[in-house]
């Protein structure tokens, strides 16, 4: 190969690495979005693939539970929406046989189950708490959902909401949860009854809980989904 | 040296003599697959270090959260994504580019053969030192019998370890209990979250020396990884 060839060869090399640029469109503003939003559902799509229904969250020993007073706080309005205790009730609606208003007492006769699982923050951070409550899933076969139904919203009495899919919510360790650390929930915890999911991250455990849907399609999917967050974020 | 093809460069005189003049040879060191897997991960790793400080930047410590105390303040100007959200976006996009061009690259590493030229066993161990003293320390050239001196050899074989380690730092921080065996072989989550930093900062280490080595003695080794081939090689 003469000289000249050998250019024209390195040239034509080095054009076959076009295809890199092809990353430059992360870099236009108008289409930046749309492929970051697109990364992102396939995240979910993939942990939803991941997600082992029967596949249990460690549990920890009680010594091991980070101190009550050293579990962060985290709310996106206000620590107590003022709930008044009396009147509450968990409102069920969508693909259910019972549709209706819910007490706590309704809710507190179903088996209660309680553990010492890992809270993962978004941020990074991570405690260890205490919670008690009943399964989700023995709430639902109580309220007659439609198995066959594929999601579960959830709205709050600080206007936050949530959604979860089916499969985490009929896992065994998903608690409608009335207790913290063997007491009932305080009001900046959620009272009186908020979602505990080992298996998803901080935001998915919505507090202050009034609303509870069973549905097919998701119309509202969640507060920090809705800010451009992961939706089925599963640990 | 294993399939690589050497060409001869000639050139015709211009004296009217046909006869061909060897003025040099010129290996084809990279295959297509090679660069661009290069190139791209390139890319991916520089977006995957600037989204992940961000996201370290929302909680800038491997300690509790109450009491916080920051580990470091990194600079807002050195990291991509902007906010929380974002950057998860950016990191939720790119590990699957990332992923992808290193499970493509290994994969022909393995299939072709190659990995051979960059497979560091106990037989470089001896020429490690006398490269370093060469590079550093102003000792002899020791003299180039391979594609790869021991020092590349264990560098490259050091970061391709790297490079799955922090797939396997990530998905531990991802999924911390769907790859429940992950994290605890890391020590739990709260300690995964710690080998995925440290193992970037490795990375980050390994990138520096690479610069400034190809800026030094690499001029020839940067030119083959753009076009594939290197132009008198010095074995």
């Amino acid at each position: 190969m003469d000289e000249k060839k050998f250019r024209q060869n390195s040239r034509r090399e080095l054009l076959k690495l076009t295809p890199v640029l092809a990353l430059g469109a992360f870099a236009i503003p108008s289409l930046q979005e749309g492929l970051l939003k697109r990364g992102l559902r396939f995240s979910d799509w993939m942990g939803a693939r991941l997600f082992r229904r029967g596949h249990l969250a460690t549990t920890f020993n009680n010594s091991e539970v980070t101190p009550f007073d050293k579990f962060p706080l985290n709310t996106y309005d206000v620590d107590d929406p003022g709930v008044i205790f009396e009147n509450w009730t968990l409102t069920v609606s969508g693909a259910v046989e019972k549709p209706g208003d819910y007490t706590l007492a309704q809710i507190q006769a179903l088996p209660r189950l309680t553990q010492n699982t890992r809270h993962v923050c978004v941020e990074g951070w991570d405690v260890i708490g205490n919670f008690g409550g009943a399964r989700l899933a023995d709430f639902l076969r109580m309220v007659g959902a439609d198995p066959a139904a594929r999601f579960i919203t959830v709205n709050c009495a600080d206007d936050y909401y949530e959604s979860l899919d089916m499969a985490t919510a009929m896992h065994p360790q998903t608690l409608l949860c009335y207790e913290m650390y063997e007491r009932p929930l305080t009001r900046e915890h959620g009272a009186p009854l908020r979602l505990q999911i080992p298996t998803k991250i901080g935001y998915k455990q919505a507090k202050y809980l009034t609303d509870l849907k069973v549905t097919h399609l998701l119309d509202r999917v969640g507060y920090w989904e809705d800010q451009g967050y992961s939706w089925f974020y599963g640990l | 040296m294993s399939s690589t093809v050497i060409e001869v460069i000639e050139k015709e005189k211009k004296t009217g003599d046909e006869t061909p003049v060897v003025v040099g040879r010129a290996v084809y060191e990279h295959p297509l697959v090679v660069r661009l897997c290069h190139w791209i991960n390139t890319v991916a790793l520089f977006v995957m270090a600037g989204s992940g400080l961000q996201i370290f930047r929302a909680f800038p410590s491997f300690g509790a959260k109450i009491p916080q105390k920051d580990l470091l303040h990194w600079p807002k100007a050195f990291a991509i994504g902007g906010w929380l959200g974002g950057a998860l976006q950016w990191h939720m996009t790119f590990m699957w580019i990332y992923m992808g061009t290193g499970v493509l690259y290994l994969a022909y590493q393995i299939f072709s053969g190659n990995y051979r030229q960059i497979l560091f066993t106990h037989r470089d161990a001896p020429g490690v030192w006398p490269m370093v003293r060469h590079y550093f320390f102003f000792g002899p050239k020791p003299p180039a019998r391979e594609a790869y001196n021991a020092l590349q050899k264990q560098a490259y074989a050091a970061v391709i370890v790297l490079g799955i380690l922090s797939v396997a730092t990530g998905f531990a921080v991802w999924k911390p209990i769907q790859f429940s065996w992950l994290a605890w072989m890391m020590g739990g989550f709260h300690y995964a979250r710690i080998w995925h930093f440290a193992v970037m900062w490795a990375m980050l280490a390994f990138v520096l020396g690479h610069l400034v080595m190809v800026i030094l003695h690499g001029w020839n080794n940067f030119v083959s990884m753009l076009t594939g081939w290197k132009k008198d090689p010095e074995y």
